[in-house]
């Protein structure tokens, strides 16, 4: 018996090691990126840093500028136009696996959409070199299709399977009561998807596009290769833009170490951080209340 | 950035390969995309010749080659620019002390769409095409189109070259940033009213983009970067030496794969590759790095395999 306590703690203690880590990761991530990021602001304002959209740390010919404001906008125009697609796409396709399709095509299209999750985002972004750009260009009229809906169209995409598989768990968890009671009361299939399935899965639904949101703002390689990576402030998505990961993709490999340049660097992976933390933060807050609501 | 990648892979499977086989110390290149394919194939005729000594060749850029020599991630820096005196500086502090060789002269041509009428500029229109000063290409005598700029990333030793020895001033903000030589061809393929810069060993392969004569000035004459004997004497205005950096005076095998570089054979392989090889006013400059005396060229021209030098460079 004392064996069997013995093995117990151990196995509880290894348990509570492993999720250690992993908070012990995160809280050493955060503080490398703020030790790294803080020596820049020596020499550069936060203000100046946020608010000026003057990136030119290389610059021999004018005096060095480290603004992030254009590509925190490139940032979010991407993202946001990313979800404004991926959102209707991805509701209704789980909407329509959870409450149209048969299980025969369920069990074809579930696999699929989960493969679409494993192409990596290098072949992605090719694809928005070849394929999506050209179009782009021809649609619009315009000498070039490297812009902002290039790559947004590309992580939309990539945020669908996220999307997609999250919010037919949110609408296969609302309870059958919630259904037959509905349909009981005379509503069709159509009305009680849309007035009380959805309604009822909302919170899941939004954690699950707050996670596809947080994949699109984080993903570099894609939006390095498709969206032109221009420094200037984006007037509209037809505009090439830069986003942070970009930046940051590029501009690291080469950076002198221990420079101003290296050390706004890293502020661009702080606020970047901070931005993805938040997005998580609100996604979860989301989670535990559908949860609840549920209940 | 892929093929760099790719290059890697087959570096280490080749360093891997010679590593269990033997238990030499492995010369690491890194830096310039300019560079890479040249030194690969010089590091491959190398090895060929050397049995048990492996160099390992990778890119990511001039900056980052120089970035690796000064943490001394690697024994060669390739680069296309010279070294800047801040990293002079940084190298110094760290008990460094950079040197360079030069291996071959490279021509940047400029590049437009085969449907674009312009076939001519000057140096100075191509710095304020690129400043964003001229932003038609009415105003060079082509279409009624605004002029994209296509450049490579700001970590590209072509970068630099352009701004400081072309542009002379910042880059327009709305410069697309390229992957590399690739994805600016390919980009200006499809943009009729694009411009962009690649080295001529890749232009001159690439299809459905055109190469631009540029004179130096606007009363000389355009030159194209086609025929070498007008990059050599530098009547083609856009040249620059491409380089190689090292930590001292060097020893052993780095010393040796230096030597073999610039030797005929090596330079036999260099122009194979596109480029122009050493002209003589850097011959004694590399000679004085590598710590020798005279021509490197011409002292190694005793090395009886240097008869077969076209078959070892196909």
């Amino acid at each position: 018996m004392a064996h069997n306590r013995l093995k117990d703690s151990l196995v509880h203690g290894l348990f509570f090691l492993n999720g250690m880590l992993v908070v012990a990761a995160l809280i050493g991530i955060f503080v490398l990126l703020v030790t790294k990021a803080a020596p820049a602001f020596k020499e550069v304002s936060l203000s100046q840093f946020l608010l000026s959209a003057d990136w030119n740390p290389t610059a021999t010919f004018v005096p060095v500028s480290y603004g992030i404001k254009s590509m925190l906008v490139s940032t979010i125009l991407v993202s946001i136009g990313a979800l404004a697609m991926a959102l209707p796409i991805g509701i209704g396709a789980a909407a329509y696996l959870s409450d149209v399709a048969g299980p025969r095509t369920r069990e074809i299209v579930k696999p699929v959409i989960e493969i679409l999750a494993g192409i990596p985002s290098v072949v992605i972004g090719f694809l928005g070199i070849v394929l999506v750009g050209p179009a782009i260009a021809k649609i619009f009229n315009l000498p070039n299709g490297l812009n902002a809906l290039n790559g947004s169209i590309l992580l939309a995409v990539m945020a669908l399977p996220t999307i997609i598989s999250m919010s037919e768990d949110a609408l296969n968890g609302v309870p059958k009561s919630f259904e037959e009671a509905s349909l009981a009361l005379g509503a069709t299939k159509w009305q009680t998807l849309i007035r009380v399935k959805i309604p009822a899965a909302l919170s899941g639904i939004i954690a699950a596009s707050m996670l596809g949101m947080g994949r699109a703002i984080g993903e570099t390689m894609t939006v390095l290769m498709a969206t032109g990576c221009a420094i200037a402030m984006p007037k509209s998505f037809l505009q090439s833009v830069q986003t942070m990961t970009s930046t940051i993709a590029i501009e690291l490999g080469e950076v002198p170490y221990d420079t101003t340049h290296y050390y706004a660097l890293f502020g661009v992976g702080l606020v970047l951080f901070i931005i993805t933390f938040v997005i998580n933060m609100i996604s979860d807050i989301a989670l535990h209340r559908y949860q609840r609501v549920i209940k | 950035m892929k093929r760099s990648i790719v290059v890697f892979l087959a570096a280490s499977l080749v360093s891997l390969g010679a590593g269990l086989s033997w238990s030499n110390d492995m010369v690491q290149v890194k830096g310039s995309d300019t560079l890479i394919n040249m030194v690969q194939r010089l590091a491959e005729v190398y090895m060929e010749k050397h049995p048990g000594e492996s160099v390992s060749v990778t890119g990511g850029g001039s900056g980052t080659g120089i970035a690796g020599l000064i943490n001394r991630k690697c024994d060669i820096a390739m680069s296309s620019r010279p070294i800047k005196p801040s990293e002079v500086e940084q190298a110094n502090n760290k008990g460094l002390d950079p040197k360079r060789v030069v291996l071959a002269i490279d021509a940047l041509s400029i590049v437009v769409s085969s449907n674009n009428p312009v076939d001519k500029l000057t140096v100075e229109q191509i710095g304020k095409i690129y400043k964003g000063e001229i932003k038609n290409w009415k105003e060079v005598g082509g279409e009624d189109a605004a002029i994209s700029l296509y450049g490579r990333q700001s970590n590209s030793g072509t970068y630099d070259f352009m701004k400081e020895n072309v542009m002379f001033g910042e880059y327009s903000t709305s410069l697309k940033s390229m992957n590399g030589n690739a994805q600016i061809a390919e980009s200006l393929k499809q943009d009729r009213s694009g411009i962009g810069y690649v080295g001529v060993g890749y232009a001159k392969e690439a299809t459905g983009i055109k190469i631009l004569k540029v004179a130096a000035t606007g009363s000389t004459k355009y030159y194209g970067p086609f025929d070498p004997m007008d990059i050599k004497s530098g009547r083609y205005p856009i040249t620059r030496p491409l380089n190689l950096y090292v930590n001292g005076t060097p020893k052993g095998t780095v010393k040796d794969f230096l030597v073999f570089q610039l030797s005929s054979e090596g330079q036999a392989i260099v122009e194979k590759e596109g480029f122009s090889p050493v002209p003589d006013e850097y011959q004694n400059y590399n000679a004085q790095t590598l710590g020798t005396t005279g021509n490197i060229r011409d002292s190694s021209m005793m090395r009886p395999t240097d008869l077969d030098t076209n078959d070892g460079a196909g």
